[in-house]
């Protein structure tokens, strides 16, 4: 058994160079490389096809060649895709999957296509009326046409027991990252917030059972572990929280990371995909309906907040960090929803605005927010 | 429409517009104090099932033009922000949100919902936007789902969805209005529907004539009409009368543009409603005519027949929802009908689904065209996002390369 030390050195390793885990798949497998986009993709066909799924959540980059296709009140995220795909950066993806969740996003899969004819661009749509059975049909035909596009990429047909198969590893990837954040919140001596980060990050960058095995390995190590729950524990809510720098200074001000409500990150493992009842294509399209708290799905009942409050009680949080990615405006609009049930709680709530960077007063708001918890 | 009128032959198609107007928040209001449900509804909601079940209902779009253009949209974005919300929002859902905590307005009051009933073919925003509305007020939602659509055109699996949710859609009102759907009226409603998109488009027509009979700014007047009532029988009074006054005008080689139409242009986007007379105004004085536009075209929804499947099939186009080459070829094939020599587009800061595309779809609908363009930026209805110096310097720049192309022939 790996000290859990060293387990932590691959993970920060592996989430610090996507490209090259790329690369070297290609170079290993001889396999090709899809790139999904934010925020949810049936990765499980990529997967399926002999292909290596890579999450695609910008970077630190400067914008210059995505300005000739879209005005600055663009996400940031889907700023640096963009940036990425023009400038070379995403070259050895083979095709990317867009998934058409917000306006911004409809938009920017057609900006992509023709901006970066190169790159293959696949582009479907999630119902939003999602609970009635005709939701799910649509998105097992939209998955259908996903499924069609990844052949063409792959040169494979997918078979039904391939995404059975897959479903049932990706599925054992979200319950060990379910474990993981459980064990890691009791234990914020060793796993600070850029570390949790870059475990869960890794993810995106690393075949799904090599991935799995990891994160199993470290709970392991850390369960063997006293029970150590430093720092004053916070929720991150938002799409992400992936600035190294904001993510330090939460620890550097005594702050601990003991549950998110993050899109990149908690949201992508609350929900297992159905093992059982219909068929795989179904069950996989059956996901989006069991799927609960997000600001990109709709929920007239507003149950994400609820969510918030049940993780705060289950966490023993005392403190919420709402990660707000500038010009985002599915979760500016639960904002002021989710503002007004933690005020109801009197829990205090600190608002971060960040566009790949947090913003410049970011250190001494923390710090603040540090000393009122 | 609950009271018909009898037009008379002098009669314009402005004032009865009007009239139409004022009725159409007066049976709002009425059937509020008679205690019947009044509904929100999206503009582009499929209002014909609400319509055929006899409920009332009203156009938060709609009413945030009217308070936009008579300068009273601040006052309530400054609540709605007050309340936590983005200044980065679409304004119309700022404004609706801060007027549903006053329920009054100096410039236009409309009664707060019982029910709402939201379709994103326009956007996505109003999803959020109506979900909060309905956990505020507490009361049920009725959504219609028009997912986007890469493909050029629609295919049946989405056709399939939208009937399906409109089944659905029907059984949740039928418990709102306490009532079963007739379908007959419905395939009426529906029919009334197809008749005033023909005609609204008839009346359109003759925009295509130089000089154009109507100075396009009045287009944004009577949408209100196709987009408020669409399945109204009176609707289509108004939009024959519109279609003969452009006939007329057209045979006299007459325009209601004031000054020389020395060129013409296709506006893309939403009206700049706070700015809307100084916009009208900047074109004048150029000689400009807005003789073409994208947004009008939008609600003009029209059915292969007169069954769930047909409104499926004619919401499932909806433009906002479909794919770059179609918006590049409907607006090239647009200003070659329209014959305009020129673009002009409102980046909406309001309007993420029609501005994360537009730079794109701009030079390729000029690259087809051959034509030139401009884009200013501007809001629906905060008067926050848009400048009259930039407007100007913008209506210059373009009218310098149309009088160019046009000394080239």
């Amino acid at each position: 058994m790996r000290h859990y030390q060293e387990i932590i050195d691959s993970f920060m390793d592996i989430a610090g160079n996507p490209l090259r885990q790329v690369k070297d798949f290609k170079e290993h497998t001889g396999g090709k490389a899809v790139g999904c986009f934010p925020e949810y993709v049936p990765a499980e066909l990529v997967y399926a096809a002999g292909m290596f799924p890579v999450g695609l959540w910008g970077g630190d980059t400067g914008i210059s060649r995505a300005k000739e296709y879209i005005p600055a009140f663009c996400c940031y995220v889907l700023q640096a895709d963009l940036e990425f795909g023009l400038n070379g950066t995403y070259k050895d993806l083979d095709a990317v999957i867009v998934p058409s969740l917000c306006d911004t996003l409809k938009c920017l899969g057609q900006d992509f296509k023709v901006g970066v004819p190169e790159i293959r661009m696949i582009q479907f749509a999630y119902p939003q009326m999602r609970k009635i059975e005709a939701g799910v049909k649509f998105l097992e035909s939209e998955y259908g046409r996903v499924r069609a596009a990844l052949e063409e990429v792959s040169g494979t047909k997918i078979t039904e027991k391939a995404i059975s198969d897959a479903i049932i590893v990706f599925n054992g990837n979200r319950k060990a990252l379910r474990r993981f954040v459980d064990v890691a919140s009791e234990h914020t001596d060793i796993i600070t917030p850029v570390i949790r980060h870059a475990v869960i990050k890794s993810g995106y960058f690393m075949e799904k059972p090599k991935h799995t095995a990891m994160v199993d390995e470290l709970s392991d190590a850390l369960s063997a572990l006293p029970v150590n729950k430093k720092g004053k524990r916070v929720l991150l809510t938002g799409i992400m929280a992936d600035d190294e720098s904001m993510l330090r200074t939460i620890s550097d001000y005594g702050l601990s990371v003991a549950a998110d409500d993050l899109a990149q990150e908690t949201r992508q493992f609350r929900f297992d995909v159905p093992t059982k009842g219909g068929g795989a294509m179904y069950r996989l399209a059956k996901w989006w309906q069991i799927f609960e708290g997000c600001s990109l799905a709709y929920d007239p009942e507003k149950k994400r907040k609820d969510m918030i409050l049940a993780d705060i009680e289950k966490y023993d949080v005392k403190g919420v960090i709402i990660c707000m990615m500038k010009f985002c405006d599915p979760e500016e609009y639960d904002y002021p929803l989710i503002k007004d049930a933690l005020e109801s709680k009197g829990i205090p709530a600190l608002y971060m605005e960040t566009d790949g960077r947090a913003e410049a007063q970011a250190q001494t708001r923390i710090q603040a927010f540090s000393e009122i918890l | 429409m609950k009271g018909e009128y009898t037009l008379n032959e002098d009669k314009k198609s402005s004032d009865v517009l009007g009239m139409l107007q004022i009725e159409h928040y007066q049976n709002a209001f009425e059937k509020k104090m008679d205690g019947k449900p009044v509904g929100w509804l999206t503009s582009l909601f499929p209002q014909e099932i609400v319509e055929a079940l006899d409920l009332d209902y009203v156009y938060p779009e709609n009413h945030c033009c009217a308070v936009a253009a008579r300068k009273e949209s601040p006052k309530f974005i400054d609540i709605a922000e007050g309340e936590g919300y983005s200044v980065d929002l679409c304004a119309y859902a700022r404004l609706n949100l801060g007027y549903t905590e006053e329920g009054y307005a100096e410039s236009l009051t409309i009664p707060l919902p019982d029910f709402i009933c939201c379709c994103n073919n326009i956007c996505n925003e109003v999803i959020k936007w109506y979900e909060n509305l309905s956990k505020k007020l507490g009361i049920p939602m009725i959504m219609i789902d028009i997912p986007y659509n890469d493909m050029y055109y629609p295919d049946q699996a989405r056709v399939d969805y939208i009937r399906d949710q409109l089944e659905y859609a029907i059984g949740q009102l039928e418990k709102v209005a306490g009532r079963k759907m007739d379908y007959d009226r419905l395939r009426e409603v529906m029919r009334i529907s197809n008749e005033n998109s023909k005609a609204w488009s008839e009346a359109m027509s003759y925009l295509k004539n130089k000089p154009s009979p109507m100075n396009g700014f009045n287009l944004f007047n009577y949408m209100a009409l196709i987009v408020c009532a669409r399945g109204k029988a009176s609707s289509k009074e108004v939009f024959d009368l519109l279609a003969e006054e452009h006939k007329q005008l057209s045979i006299e080689g007459k325009t209601k543009f004031k000054g020389e139409e020395e060129y013409r242009v296709m506006w893309d986007g939403i009206a700049v409603w706070p700015f809307l007379g100084f916009t009208a105004k900047t074109l004048i004085k150029n000689g400009i005519n807005m003789n073409a536009s994208t947004y009008p075209d939008a609600f003009a929804i029209q059915y292969d027949n007169l069954t769930l499947e047909g409104m499926a099939k004619g919401y499932a186009g909806s433009a906002n929802t479909r794919c770059i080459e179609y918006h590049i070829d409907g607006r090239s094939g647009l200003m070659q009908k329209m014959k305009c020599d020129g673009a002009l587009y409102h980046m909406n800061r309001s309007c993420k689904v029609w501005d994360m595309m537009q730079y794109t779809i701009a030079k390729g609908t000029s690259e087809k065209t051959g034509k030139p363009y401009a884009i200013f930026d501007g809001d629906q209805a905060d008067p926050r996002g848009f400048s009259e110096a930039q407007f100007s310097t913008r209506i210059d720049g373009l009218k310098e390369v149309m009088a160019e192309n046009k000394k080239e022939g």
